[in-house]
């Protein structure tokens, strides 16, 4: 199964990123090899606004089932729920902790947004 | 003919300039508000309202029923308003900017138009000046469409008079472009002359001939003046910082009125300005 994780860096050691919409590289894991994919969101980062639209699509666009990330806002939450993917927020330390958080079963899934717009 | 007053920094006076040259002209004219998120010159011209207009812009609306979900929409979108993820295609209001491009590229037909309320367009008369404000809807982001909307009201073939926003980005630039002289509002201060040279560079990208007024002329440094003598840009009239002047606008009354010497100081800086594009014509 492929997850998607926020990251301030480009592997698995990297710290998550607790911006979703902003955060500088989203890793794609897959969760029973650990091989992964980076989506470099450098210019989405930097997006006006919709950055969070345009990181969910591309999520999405990835196969991913599940997104960790720190705070999602309400319109990138609208996009991934449109699409099926599961969220769970609060995620912190490294990428690679937060996907054995995942695989060990003990977090719970966020049913909203938990940052404001433009957060 | 046109005059916009502009600033780059904000609470410089653009409103007190522009309320007051229309006062002492005293002619028939338009006055346009294009400070469409606080409009504040109704307070000083007083107008009696007489016409309130809503006013939308354009957003798509899709009929899933015939969409292939094939992204064209979403692709040509700068502003993530439109998406489609699997079979769902989510249209974001408040990001949409009217373009219409998504319309454009459907190969399927299948957006059409619908509207999102930008907020409403006021009309009055103040004597012989003819007043028009937008009052973009609270919680409304985008006030350009709202801005080009009022300046639809000019008459070409009379005086118009454009209070702007300040900042230099996208509402400035809609108030200000196409029009023939921007008179520009500063203070002497740091911040004065940082936003100033913002403004002035956006003026120029857009080709329009301008002027300066200094407000608060007495009070921080020479260095707006050494500026505008660099960019030979003439400092068409100099406000003081003057209590009875402060006092006369804090109380929503015209300076015009109150202080009549400064009557002809207005009505001059409008002459100004109609010298200073009689003698650009001139040098064509």
């Amino acid at each position: 199964m492929k997850i998607a994780v926020s990251a301030k860096g480009t592997d698995l050691t990297s710290e998550v990123d607790p911006r979703f919409g902003r955060a500088a590289y989203i890793l794609i894991v897959d969760t029973d090899t650990f091989d992964f994919e980076v989506i470099d969101n450098s210019n989405n980062s930097k997006a006006f606004k919709g950055a969070g639209i345009q990181a969910a699509s591309n999520v999405c666009e990835r196969g991913a089932k599940v997104l960790l990330t720190g705070y999602c806002g309400p319109k990138a939450f609208d996009v991934v729920e449109a699409a099926g993917i599961k969220v769970v927020s609060d995620m912190e330390g490294k990428v690679k902790d937060a996907v054995d958080i995942f695989l060990s079963g003990n977090f719970s899934y966020t049913n909203s947004a938990n940052a404001f717009a433009h957060w | 003919m046109i005059v916009s007053v502009a600033s780059g920094k904000g609470g410089t006076g653009k409103t007190m300039v522009s309320t007051n040259m229309a006062l002492a002209l005293g002619e028939k004219l338009t006055f346009l508000d294009c400070d469409v998120e606080e409009p504040n010159a109704h307070l000083f011209l007083k107008p009696e309202k007489e016409l309130v207009e809503l006013v939308t812009t354009s957003v798509p609306s899709v009929d899933e029923s015939k969409c292939t979900f094939c992204k064209k929409c979403s692709d040509i979108c700068r502003f993530s308003a439109i998406i489609v993820v699997g079979t769902n295609v989510m249209v974001f209001r408040d990001l949409c900017h009217s373009c219409g491009g998504c319309m454009v590229v459907c190969p399927e037909n299948a957006i059409s138009e619908t509207g999102r309320e930008l907020g409403t367009i006021e009309y009055g008369q103040r004597d012989s000046i003819r007043f028009v404000q937008g009052r973009l809807r609270i919680g409304e982001a985008m006030s350009p469409p709202m801005i080009k909307k009022v300046r639809e009201a000019s008459f070409p073939d009379q005086l118009t008079i454009i209070d702007a926003p300040p900042g230099t980005s996208c509402p400035v630039i809609a108030a200000m472009n196409g029009t023939d002289f921007v008179l520009m509002v500063t203070e002497p201060t740091p911040f004065g002359l940082y936003d100033l040279q913002l403004a002035v560079e956006a003026v120029k990208l857009l080709g329009i001939p301008a002027g300066l007024v200094i407000n608060r002329c007495d009070i921080g440094d020479r260095k707006v003046y050494e500026y505008a003598e660099r960019q030979n840009i003439s400092v068409l009239l100099e406000i003081p910082f003057d209590r009875k002047i402060a006092e006369t606008y804090s109380r929503g009354k015209s300076i015009v009125e109150e202080m009549p010497e400064w009557k002809d100081k207005f009505l001059r800086l409008y002459r100004d300005i109609e010298l200073h594009l009689e003698r650009l014509k001139e040098t064509v």
